[in-house]
């Protein structure tokens, strides 16, 4: 089958006087169609600069991104129309991810306006019904809306130009816990009778768990881990992964986080190393850290990017 | 070391009841969870303990005592007297609790000043700062609070809550704009600054499996009441309220939360890869 997606060897350096910071660092991944592949890290690890290549609103600064096998790097906006048209974003905060000035009805049509769509009203009325958005809304604006029937709206606006992939940055970031679900089912049932593709990006591991059948873990714009979300949670392979999933709260373990693995702290952090990024954190670095780390692959399919991941074969 | 007791608590805003009749009990050195969504009146039951209610609200009934003083009841208001000695809080976004335009050592060293603390406030100010697990204080003292990280932030934050050792310390989302490393680092040294000073504190979140975590009780808000309060044990092996129950639901959906790393995920919500990545 070929990747809807496929980002090879991405990267994307921004220059800030004379420093270079490459915020993403050669990322290489592929989605499927219907998958849904979830990217999680820290802040500043580059997973949103990833979702902004991936969806054309930033120019990578080097590797290709590939849409249905054809090379979709370096296109003018306008041969990218297409493009952007297949490949929605849906962002974190859509109160600043939405017009305030406009009404729901104005930002929901606007898509369909730009790509010259016919049935606009039709359409407007499918996709109200799709996220479950009731039509009295259509004169309000953004802020009357409560985070969920915003974050509602964003994704009514993702979806009304059918795309085939959505990035999704952080969707339920700013949402309760009970929004978060709500939303979260929404997503899933889009996908179901949509087909769609997710790219889920998120500091939140538990949301990724539930959502995403395969995962990538990033560090300082390098892949550190990628497998089915199950393995690289459950039995990581680097030890960046292991520090992460250690970090959440454990519940039935009624006070203090015993076993937790801990990074070391850092002040000033090297930015030109040629070894694994992660050896001045990692609890558990060794000597052979200095030189690039191997890719080792944990299972087929479950790759780490760590000296001390060890590759156990096929289990079944 | 004094504890913080909240009784029959009822505020309104603007005539409409938003807290409606809260009990707590954070005894000193013990550190209670207070969860719910938002709306649900946690923050404004943790500013009313410091007399920091919004505009518009008011106390209409109940009373909140630390150790046997009462600092605020229906036509009373001594929280003046015990905010930042008596009572301290921290908020969720560290950031926009610190003055952009001041080095955070001076920030900390206007808090002790205030307190008193006249002599070599420097020094102290490094050394709390060094306290709550910052390294090179000096350096960081320095620095403005745009030059740090979001956790870094809030360990000054934290710094210049307890420079005044609080007999309690309520700490209002603390860790939900961090990373998850940063937010358990922070969560270790509330617990460590809790079992040192035997400091009471009220840790408020949204998130249960953090306050199940980390405190021994807990108590669910809904709806400006409590819904349900018990040992976070209890809570979480048999809820009894709803809500409360599909709070815990969502978090056992999540083998990881559990701690059962070997676990794998429920089978319906899995999705195999259809093929591995290009490399």
């Amino acid at each position: 089958m070929t990747p809807l997606i496929e980002v090879r060897e991405l990267r994307k350096d921004y220059r800030r006087g004379g420093e270079v910071l490459h915020a993403v660092d050669g990322i290489s991944l592929a989605l499927m169609p219907g998958e849904s592949v979830g990217v999680i890290g820290e802040s500043g690890s580059g997973k949103s600069t990833l979702a902004r290549c991936i969806t054309g609103l930033e120019r990578p600064t080097g590797g290709r991104l590939l849409f249905r096998n054809r090379d979709v790097t370096g296109r003018s906006d306008r041969a990218l129309r297409w493009f952007r048209r297949a490949v929605q974003p849906v962002f974190q905060d859509p109160l600043t991810a939405l017009n305030p000035r406009w009404t729901i009805r104005q930002l929901i049509l606007e898509p369909l306006k730009i790509h010259g769509e016919e049935d606009a009203e039709r359409r407007l009325h499918d996709v109200l019904e799709d996220v479950g958005l009731s039509d009295q809304l259509l004169r309000r604006r953004p802020r009357d809306l409560s985070g969920g029937e915003r974050q509602r709206v964003a994704i009514a606006r993702a979806i009304v130009l059918r795309p085939s992939v959505l990035v999704l940055d952080e969707p339920t970031a700013s949402v309760d816990m009970s929004m978060r679900r709500a939303l979260l089912a929404l997503l899933r049932r889009l996908q179901a009778e949509h087909g769609l593709t997710y790219l889920y990006i998120s500091h939140d591991i538990r949301t990724v768990e539930e959502t995403c059948g395969r995962t990538v873990v990033m560090y300082r714009g390098r892949m550190a881990e990628e497998g089915p979300t199950a393995a690289v949670l459950n039995s990581p392979g680097h030890v960046y992964t292991r520090v992460l999933v250690s970090a959440i709260p454990r519940i039935g373990n009624a006070t203090g986080h015993d076993g937790r693995l801990r990074t070391r702290s850092v002040i000033g952090q090297d930015l030109s190393s040629s070894g694994c990024l992660f050896v001045e954190r990692c609890p558990l670095a060794l000597p052979e850290c200095a030189a690039p780390p191997p890719v080792v692959e944990v299972r087929p399919g479950h790759r780490a990017a760590c000296v001390l991941a060890e590759s156990k074969g096929s289990s079944r | 070391m004094s504890g913080l007791m909240i009784e029959g608590l009822r505020i309104s805003i603007h005539g409409r009841d938003v807290i409606r009749g809260i009990d707590l009990h954070v005894e000193p050195g013990t550190c209670v969870g207070l969860v719910g969504e938002s709306g649900s009146g946690k923050s404004l039951t943790a500013l009313a303990s410091l007399g920091l209610l919004p505009s518009g609200a008011q106390v209409n009934a109940g009373r909140v005592v630390l150790g046997d003083e009462e600092i605020v009841t229906p036509d009373l208001d001594r929280t003046a007297r015990v905010r930042g000695s008596g009572i301290a809080m921290i908020f969720q976004s560290p950031r926009a609790a610190l003055n952009p335009v001041l080095r955070v050592g001076h920030q900390v060293e206007r808090v002790l000043h205030r307190k008193g603390q006249r002599d070599d406030l420097r020094r102290i100010s490094v050394a709390m700062l060094g306290d709550v697990g910052l390294l090179e204080p000096e350096k960081v003292a320095r620095l403005y609070p745009h030059e740090l990280s979001g956790g870094m932030c809030q360990r000054v934050v934290i710094a210049m809550g307890i420079a005044s050792e609080p007999d309690v310390l309520i700490a209002d989302e603390p860790t939900t704009a961090l990373d998850v490393t940063v937010q358990a680092d922070i969560l270790d040294l509330l617990d460590d600054l809790r079992s040192r000073t035997g400091m009471g504190m009220l840790l408020i979140s949204h998130d249960l499996s953090v306050v199940a975590e980390r405190c021994a009780s807990v108590c669910v808000m809904r709806n400006g009441q409590i819904a349900e309060a018990g040992a976070s044990a209890t809570v979480m092996s048999s809820p009894s309220h709803p809500f409360t129950a599909e709070l815990v639901r969502d978090l056992m959906r999540s083998p990881v939360a559990q701690g059962r790393p070997d676990q794998a995920r429920p089978s319906e919500t899995e999705r195999e890869p259809t093929q591995e990545a290009a490399g």
